[in-house]
């Protein structure tokens, strides 16, 4: 005979509390406002920079975004005119790291493939530290490299390029000058984001589950195959989020494009020819002989730019988190 | 006693008539092979193992196995973990290999042929001898229907007619009649039991001659589990079937053989190997018998 | 019976044949591009690259087919175009470090790092000035950085791995976007929050400041790291012991991920070392010594290649190439003490 077991009343949970120490106290209010300078800075860096541009804001309006023209002249009663538009430096922002992409994302995932799945012990660890040695240049060094160095070859891979595909529209010049040109910064500014994109994309792939790996391979799959099947589509969004990271450094990347690049207001799709800018680049150029109104104008770009790596950062952040360190 | 089991067109529940309920591991062994005389003459491809050794590094994992897969059969490796069946069974279809700084020793005959001779191609070898693992794992970023034909995609093999081969794959892994409906539905929404005849299906679709399975069921709940033990039944009928298991139920019910392995702390070596009904009636080896009587383990 | 005379054996790893294949190919595609560049118009390093890689393509895959049929030849592609992609990175990398090398070391010489501008300029011949007042302003600004952002830092990483706070996760995320702002964005804030609201001008102290909002992120996100890395069970015998949770973070767990930490502060000034945009904005540039931090312009590393550079004269872009080669001796430094200082971590 069995007996029944009595019937459970499961108490209430008791609360746990801890009034922590004093000292403790002290050190956990110390510590979080510290970690909350983060927010104080990011905050300060708007503010000062509306304040200061904020004169530039109100006279241009919408249109500092909008237009295209940038100039401080002086009118016949001696007062100044000042026209400041900032489109021509943003679409050439765009235009320069568009080129950059198309060139470094392939690359580095590559290069991230070949890391992961081809290269012997040895090799990886020799490419690696290759690797990470280019995230450790300065960026003043590649703008010395890009023009001394890059610079000769690109204009000769220009011409090239306009000779045999001179037909499509990017690839045509109005004039066959091509040194300077948003094809060469494009190219300077893909060198400098391989690192991050290579390294984003390969700690993705390195964390393709291995039972998807070995049921590809058992199957009769080549090691291509199985990327193909298992790993790129694994990896893809680790891969978008690296390559938008890189996006961001592209976009406020200053004295290596300032270097390679011949800076001129106006918009230029023919990336082979010698005309272009990015907003970066343009505040330095601008700074030197800036008056007060164009200081102003400078500081409401700098606002600009603050902005836009913040909002493709917090993207590019937003998709790295979700794939890659969740590990899905 | 009564014979013939009722095997219906989808694997569904089979349902047997017998005078005496199955008491013992070697009832339903013997049960088994009853059924079998009296089945179909078996096809299928002969592979065999001849002093197959393996090391994970330094570490001598298995030793010296060797072991004859008749053509048509259903054998199953039993034993403690750890004691080198999967190692094993993963030397017949070269997956050992991939685990770096490992090497092997002996030969795999498949049809009188060595899979480790030199300039092979081991994808071929593959395709011919395919496995099923422990953990269901499809291809996540493809539909049902992509899973079954990936096989034949990853070998750029050409067939004539895919809805065909789909149906008779699924048919034959016991699935068709649950998915036929939303093939072009991702294989993430299905469930484990599901996942894992996905997968037998996914491995039939390129035609292999012997198939091997490492603990198919192992994840999976009961119910799932017989059904993908009627699917090796049926299957059984045209290939060779490998399968690992750590339950001697499972090993009783589904195989014609049985191996035991064992590892006394040194490589795992196999023990004994014999028709399933007198491995668990009449074992030769006292390990094997305190293995099966559940002395240890 | 065991047979212990079994000899393991790698049937998978490529054969001598297999290895004398690869060679013959890479040896027959050589070959085929050296002729056709000599016996057609083409020209130049690219037609080589290109040609090789076609050539050996189309050799190895005959090799391949006669092994594995038509799906090897995709494979044995993604197998040379992923190589090749490797390579080419490579390449740019060498390119970087031998021009580096090469055209800096034509400038150095005792007086280049043991003098400094006062009494030359940048278009005077080499021998002439050197830079040492540059590299005392770099180690100057790079002194203030850490003072501020190494503690900032790692304080805000010990909230997030030893605090975590309902605030952590929105600290992260500042962090994260701190670590996007371009340094040309850091140098205008200084100026337009300090050299416009208050009587202080350029000075080393201000780039300092600059320099701190770049530094910050790369020390947190390090410093996280390394303090994740310690084991919990150092943390609840600490203070299971009865200690306090800041005595237990202060004895235990940061002297634990010491050297992770200094790894972290390293990591932080490689990143800024280099850093030249900012500098423009709140230090100016000077040609002489200046040993005051908070006033008064200072000669930066950086600043001396930005002028050699727009300078334009083959001395003056000597010098630049000459002095970037100094700062990358020692941002190289820095990073290979890094890297041994990371691989020395306790690993349990």
């Amino acid at each position: 005979m069995s007996v029944a077991a009595p019937t459970k009343v499961t108490p209430p949970a008791r609360v746990i509390t801890t009034k922590p120490r004093v000292s403790d106290q002290i050190f956990r209010a110390i510590v979080t406002a510290f970690s909350f300078s983060a927010l104080v800075i990011l905050s300060l860096i708007a503010l000062f920079l509306l304040l200061k541009g904020f004169n530039t804001f109100k006279e241009q309006g919408f249109g500092f975004i909008t237009n295209f023209e940038w100039s401080v002249t002086q009118d016949a009663a001696g007062k100044d005119v000042t026209h400041f538009g900032l489109q021509a430096m943003l679409i050439g922002t765009v235009v320069i790291s568009f080129v950059a992409l198309v060139i470094a994302v392939p690359l580095s995932v590559l290069t991230a493939l070949f890391l992961t799945f081809y290269a012997p012990e040895r090799v990886k660890k020799i490419l690696v530290t290759i690797v990470d040695l280019m995230a450790a240049f300065p960026s003043i060094l590649y703008g010395l490299w890009g023009f001394f160095v890059l610079m000769p070859m690109a204009v000769y891979w220009a011409k090239l390029l306009y000779k045999w595909l001179g037909w499509i529209y990017i690839f045509d010049v109005p004039d066959p000058v091509f040194s300077r040109s948003p094809f060469i910064a494009g190219i300077v500014l893909s060198v400098m984001i391989i690192p991050i994109i290579t390294s984003v994309s390969r700690e993705v792939f390195s964390q393709t589950p291995l039972d998807r790996v070995q049921a590809a391979y058992a199957l009769g799959a080549t090691k291509w195959g199985m990327i193909r099947a298992v790993v790129l589509p694994f990896g893809a969004g680790g891969v978008v989020g690296g390559s938008m990271l890189g996006l961001g450094r592209a976009f406020g990347e200053t004295v290596a494009v300032f270097s390679v690049l011949n800076i001129v207001f106006r918009t230029n799709f023919h990336i082979l020819f010698t005309q272009g800018g990015n907003v970066a680049s343009m505040i330095i150029q601008k700074w030197g002989e800036a008056g007060k109104s164009e200081i102003s104008a400078l500081m409401a770009a700098g606002l600009v730019l603050f902005g836009l790596t913040l909002i493709v950062n917090f993207l590019a952040n937003a998709v790295v988190n979700r794939t890659v360190k969740s590990g899905r | 006693m009564n014979q013939e089991a009722q095997t219906t067109q989808n694997g569904t529940q089979m349902s047997e008539q017998q005078n005496t309920t199955p008491s013992s591991l070697s009832d339903v062994a013997a049960n088994r092979a009853e059924r079998k005389v009296a089945g179909t003459v078996p096809m299928g491809t002969g592979l065999e193992a001849r002093g197959v050794h393996a090391w994970f590094d330094k570490h001598h994992a298995l030793e010296d196995v060797s072991l004859d897969f008749s053509a048509g059969t259903v054998t199953a490796l039993i034993g403690p973990s750890g004691c080198g069946k999967s190692t094993f069974i993963r030397t017949l279809n070269r997956m050992h290999e991939f685990i770096p700084n490992t090497s092997m020793a002996g030969q795999v005959l498949l049809d009188g042929k060595d899979i480790y001779e030199a300039g092979i191609d081991v994808t071929k070898i593959r395709l011919q001898i395919g496995m099923v693992f422990q953990k269901p794992n499809p291809f996540p970023s493809m539909t049902i229907g992509e899973n079954v034909l990936s096989g034949l995609k990853l070998a750029q093999l050409k067939v004539s007619n895919h809805e065909e081969l789909l149906e008779e794959c699924l048919t034959r892994a016991g699935l068709w009649t649950e998915v036929k409906d939303r093939l072009d539905a991702h294989a993430g929404g299905l469930s484990g039991g599901q996942q894992q005849r996905l997968c037998i299906a996914r491995a039939l679709a390129v035609k292999p001659k012997v198939l091997l399975m490492d603990e198919p069921c192992s994840a999976l709940d009961p119910g799932s589990t017989l059904r993908i033990e009627e699917t090796i039944s049926q299957l059984s009928k045209t290939m060779t079937i490998v399968i690992v298991t750590h339950n001697m139920q499972q090993a009783a019910r589904v195989s014609d053989y049985t191996a035991f392995f064992l590892s006394d702390g040194g490589p795992g070596q196999m023990i004994e190997m014999g028709p399933t009904n007198e491995i668990f009636s009449r074992p030769r080896d006292q390990r094997t018998e305190n293995y099966v009587t559940g002395r240890f383990g | 019976m065991s047979t212990t005379s079994v000899k393991p054996i790698r049937p998978w790893a490529p054969s001598v044949t297999d290895r004398a294949m690869t060679a013959l190919s890479v040896f027959l595609a050589a070959l085929t591009s050296v002729v056709i560049v000599a016996t057609t118009p083409m020209k130049g390093k690219i037609a080589y690259f290109f040609l090789f890689f076609i050539a050996w393509f189309v050799i190895d895959s005959i090799f391949i087919v006669r092994k594995m049929g038509a799906k090897g030849i995709r494979d044995g592609l993604a197998a040379k175009v992923t190589l090749f992609g490797a390579v080419i990175v490579s390449m740019a990398v060498f390119s970087i470090l031998w021009a580096t090398i090469s055209r800096g070391v034509k400038g150095l010489n005792l007086a280049f790092v043991t003098e400094n501008m006062r009494n030359a300029s940048m278009f005077d011949p080499i021998g002439k000035g050197g830079i040492l007042h540059a590299i005392l302003g770099t180690l100057m600004l790079i002194a203030i950085a850490i003072i501020i952002s190494v503690p900032m830092g790692i304080l805000t990483a010990l909230y997030l791995t030893e605090i975590k706070g309902r605030a952590a996760g929105l600290i992260q995320f500042l962090v994260q976007a701190m670590s996007g702002v371009p340094s040309v964005v850091a140098g205008l804030f200084i100026y337009a929050a300090i050299i416009l609201n208050t009587p202080l001008r350029s000075s080393a102290f201000l780039g300092g400041l600059a320099l701190t909002i770049l530094m910050v992120p790369t020390v947190t996100r390090t410093a996280q790291e390394v303090l994740n890395l310690v084991p919990r069970d150092l943390r609840e015998a600490g203070l299971a012991m009865g200690a306090t949770q800041w005595k237990t973070v202060a004895l235990v767990v940061v002297p634990a991920a010491r050297s992770g930490l200094i790894t972290a502060t390293i990591l932080g000034v490689a990143r800024i070392a280099g850093e030249t945009a900012p500098l423009l904005f709140t230090v100016g540039v000077f040609d002489s010594y200046n040993f005051n931090p908070f006033k008064g312009d200072q000669g930066t590393i950086p600043t001396v290649v930005w002028r050699g550079l727009l300078g334009g004269t083959p001395e003056s872009v000597q010098r630049a190439w000459s002095a970037i080669l100094v700062l990358l001796v020692v941002v190289l430094t820095m990073f290979v003490l890094a890297r041994s200082l990371g691989s020395r971590q306790p690993k349990k």
